[in-house]
């Protein structure tokens, strides 16, 4: 083991023993030119034969697969903001100039969405939120307390779950102004440098490929669960009528063919880029660097930074905000981070417990 | 970090944003569990009411996908290896009853444990796989092997106790005489092994990025020592009460309540889990039956009836401080809530910056 095999800055696949191991293969997800149209979704389902998820209407805008589980690999994430497309917020005069008016349907349906539970077949699967206020708030915040809420009656009756509407944006005026913008992230498994998954399979299931990925081999996995409360990005999933582990194999059958991954090639818009990782780290860079130019300040990478708490993403992506609005993670790190510490910490409670039984027998015997 | 810093909390855009909503309330007032949440005095200093973003509420790290098998497991393998110091223990000093209860519980409660964690598993016929590998950066391959070596020896060590029943010639004659010291043997083994056992699944919890298992690592492995050694008391206080087993159930009892307060309130919002909700009823009831059962072991040093009764409320506490902290975690991995805020307060402090460094050592 290397020096920094357990965490910081690290090339996996040499680390993990393979000699001649060919470049650190990656995604650059680039949301900021997502359309949403899920290509991927469907392409990676179909190359990889992912069972279906339900045919739910979850009420998350556009978004009806919800999340990342063991039957979605690809998942298209939307939030409807009331900020311009260039960040800027109601109280930014002449933000929104020009633009077209209206109300948009954000706090009602976020509370209905928010209650709405997927049956994913898989498990924990897409669960509704704990907490629906919250949850109200988290993507239409200047909005709740204008919003026509009440009407949303999780008790029963008519519930508005997000659908476009039936009359134009900006021809009904009974609702405050409520611009909005739309943002779109097709996720993925991060194939982290130090994926937590992995660090903890107990089986071997788990293996780093020779590309720097993270892959479930299907025939030992024996569902026992630990890899899913140790993804920090809350990716990998069980499917309930197979009892695996299931993710993301960054189509590891298709690179050893010399061919790009099934989501990548399906994107329209190159939001999603394959290639080698430190190509995508230096195209991603620039592309920060043109947006800002452009005006979009808030253009950023996450997974980017090989000195982050996973030492880098193998699938990193530029975000139009913060992380936790897409959600994912604001500063996540890998649990085996202090795995020594850990077992320290535990040697030093089992010696505690050692010599707690022996002095509650020692001295004069009964 | 090549990326822009973030704008400060209350803009546009930041992970934090305390705008006021123009001509209404921001926020309700949020509930939890159906009753507002207490905001006394005391708790106000320790965790101030957070904001935070997330996407539709749905949790970030996935709950885990273990049952309350799980729960149940960390009890039976707390008490098999508290029972099993208990037989080492009554073995040196010569108890024999202490020796036979301790023996006896460690082999039921191995068998309950190897039991509950196969039924967990998606695929249960797949069990053996786990000997596949052994990996010290996974608790479980350690504590699948360090179970099974546990499991020979207190088998073994369980078997023994049959020498006396069996007929002194023959083949059993032989093993009449051959046991009883294989057994001997055996019970030190699984003795040696049994702390381990009881603090490898603190490890198991704390190894997740599950936030409230993984922030109280360094307290938790005490905490479940400390129940390991009061249930295996109770056993000792139920079938053979005596001062090893009363001496066991105070120091245990102890090493918990003193590390269960830590987990409790020493994790800022990461405590709150285990003392809000379900898992903090279930966390008081435990507090309460194992100072009873601590209690009861020393006043009722005289009557069989009150020993035992105090070993039981040991046992009880036992099971409900493993099920409270197993609650406590998937509480806390069910509301993006404790993934976000501390991650971003983290961030906020450090000006941006990742601090997802490694831990000060302790």
């Amino acid at each position: 083991m290397g020096s920094n095999s357990l965490y910081g800055p690290l090339d996996p696949a040499p680390d993990a023993g393979y000699t001649d191991a060919p470049p650190r293969m990656g995604f650059f997800t680039d949301t900021s030119v997502c359309i949403g149209c899920k290509a991927c979704e469907v392409a990676c389902k179909t190359w990889n034969a992912v069972p279906d998820d339900g045919f739910d209407l979850l009420g998350h805008s556009y978004d009806n697969t919800g999340g990342l589980t063991a039957n979605s690999w690809r998942h298209v994430a939307f939030i409807e903001q009331p900020r311009s497309s260039s960040g800027a917020g109601t109280d930014v005069p002449g933000a929104f100039a020009g633009l077209p008016v209206g109300p948009s349907s954000v706090p009602a349906t976020n509370v209905v969405a928010a209650r709405a539970g997927a049956d994913t077949g898989t498990s924990p699967g897409i669960r509704p939120a704990v907490d629906a206020l919250a949850a109200a708030a988290t993507a239409g915040t200047e909005f709740l307390g204008t919003a026509p809420a009440t009407q949303a009656s999780p008790a029963g009756g008519a519930q508005f779950l997000g659908m476009p509407m039936t009359d134009l944006p900006g021809r009904v005026n009974e609702a405050p102004r409520t611009d909005f913008r739309w943002l779109m992230m097709s996720n993925v498994c991060k194939h982290c440098t130090h994926a937590g998954c992995l660090d903890v399979c107990p089986t071997g299931a788990l293996f780093r490929t020779e590309f720097g990925t993270v892959v479930v081999q299907e025939d030992i996995c024996n569902g026992c669960g630990y890899c899913i409360s140790a993804c920090p990005y809350g990716v990998i999933d069980r499917r309930e009528d197979d009892g695996r582990a299931w993710k993301c194999t960054l189509c590891y059958d298709r690179l050893g063919d010399g061919l790009e991954p099934a989501c990548a090639k399906a994107c329209p818009t190159e939001s999603i880029q394959f290639g080698e990782l430190s190509e995508l780290r230096e195209r991603a860079a620039r592309r920060v660097e043109t947006l800002h130019e452009n005006g979009v300040a808030e253009a950023r990478l996450y997974g980017n930074d090989p000195s982050d708490g996973v030492g880098g993403d193998g699938a990193f992506f530029l975000l139009l905000d913060e992380p936790e609005v897409y959600g994912l993670p604001p500063d996540p790190h890998v649990p085996t981070r202090d795995i020594v510490l850990m077992w320290k910490r535990a040697g030093l409670a089992a010696l505690t417990m050692a010599a707690t039984a022996v002095v509650a027998f020692a001295g004069r015997r009964q | 970090m090549s990326s822009v810093s973030p704008p400060p909390a209350g803009h546009p855009g930041s992970g934090l944003s305390r705008d006021e909503a123009p001509g209404g309330p921001t926020r309700s007032p949020r509930k939890r569990g159906g009753s507002s949440r207490k905001r006394g005095g005391g708790d106000r200093s320790m965790v101030p009411e957070a904001d935070f973003q997330s996407y539709y509420g749905r949790p970030i790290v996935r709950p885990p996908v273990w049952t309350h098998d799980i729960a149940i497991y960390l009890f039976t393998g707390g008490l098999a290896a508290g029972s099993s110091l208990l037989a080492a223990g009554g073995q040196a000093t010569g108890n024999a009853a202490l020796r036979v209860a301790g023996r006896t519980t460690a082999l039921g409660a191995l068998g309950a444990s190897t039991f509950f964690l196969i039924k967990d598993l998606g695929r249960p016929d797949r069990f053996l796989y786990m000997l596949r590998v052994a990996k010290p950066t996974s608790p479980m391959s350690m504590g699948t092997w360090l179970l099974s070596l546990f499991g020979g020896a207190a088998g073994v060590a369980a078997a023994a106790e049959v020498a006396p029943f069996l007929p002194d010639h023959g083949v059993l004659g032989l093993a009449r005489k051959v046991l009883p010291p294989v057994g001997s043997a055996a019970g030190y083994g699984a003795a040696v092994l049994a702390p381990g056992l009881a603090t490898y699944t603190a490890v198991l919890f704390a190894d997740t990025a599950v936030p409230s298992w993984n922030a109280v690592y360094p307290d938790l492995p005490f905490m479940f020592a400390g129940s390991a050694l009061a249930s295996g008391a109770g056993v000792g206080l139920i079938a053979a009460p005596g001062r090893p087993a009363r001496r066991m159930a105070v120091a245990g009892a102890a090493i918990e309540l003193a590390a269960g307060h830590r987990v409790e309130h020493g994790y800022g919002m990461l405590s709150e889990p285990y003392t809000t909700g379900r898992p903090g009823k279930l966390l008081r009831a435990a507090r309460i039956l194992t100072v009873a059962g601590a209690v009861g072991a020393v006043v009722g040093r005289r009557s069989r009836v009150v020993s035992a009764l105090a070993g039981v409320s040991l046992l009880a506490g036992s099971v409900l401080t493993r099920f409270g902290v197993f609650e406590g975690g998937v509480h806390s991995a069910e509301d993006p809530r404790y993934t976000v805020v501390p991650q971003r307060e983290g961030l906020n402090k450090a000006g941006g910056n990742k601090v997802s460094g490694p831990a000060p050592t302790t």
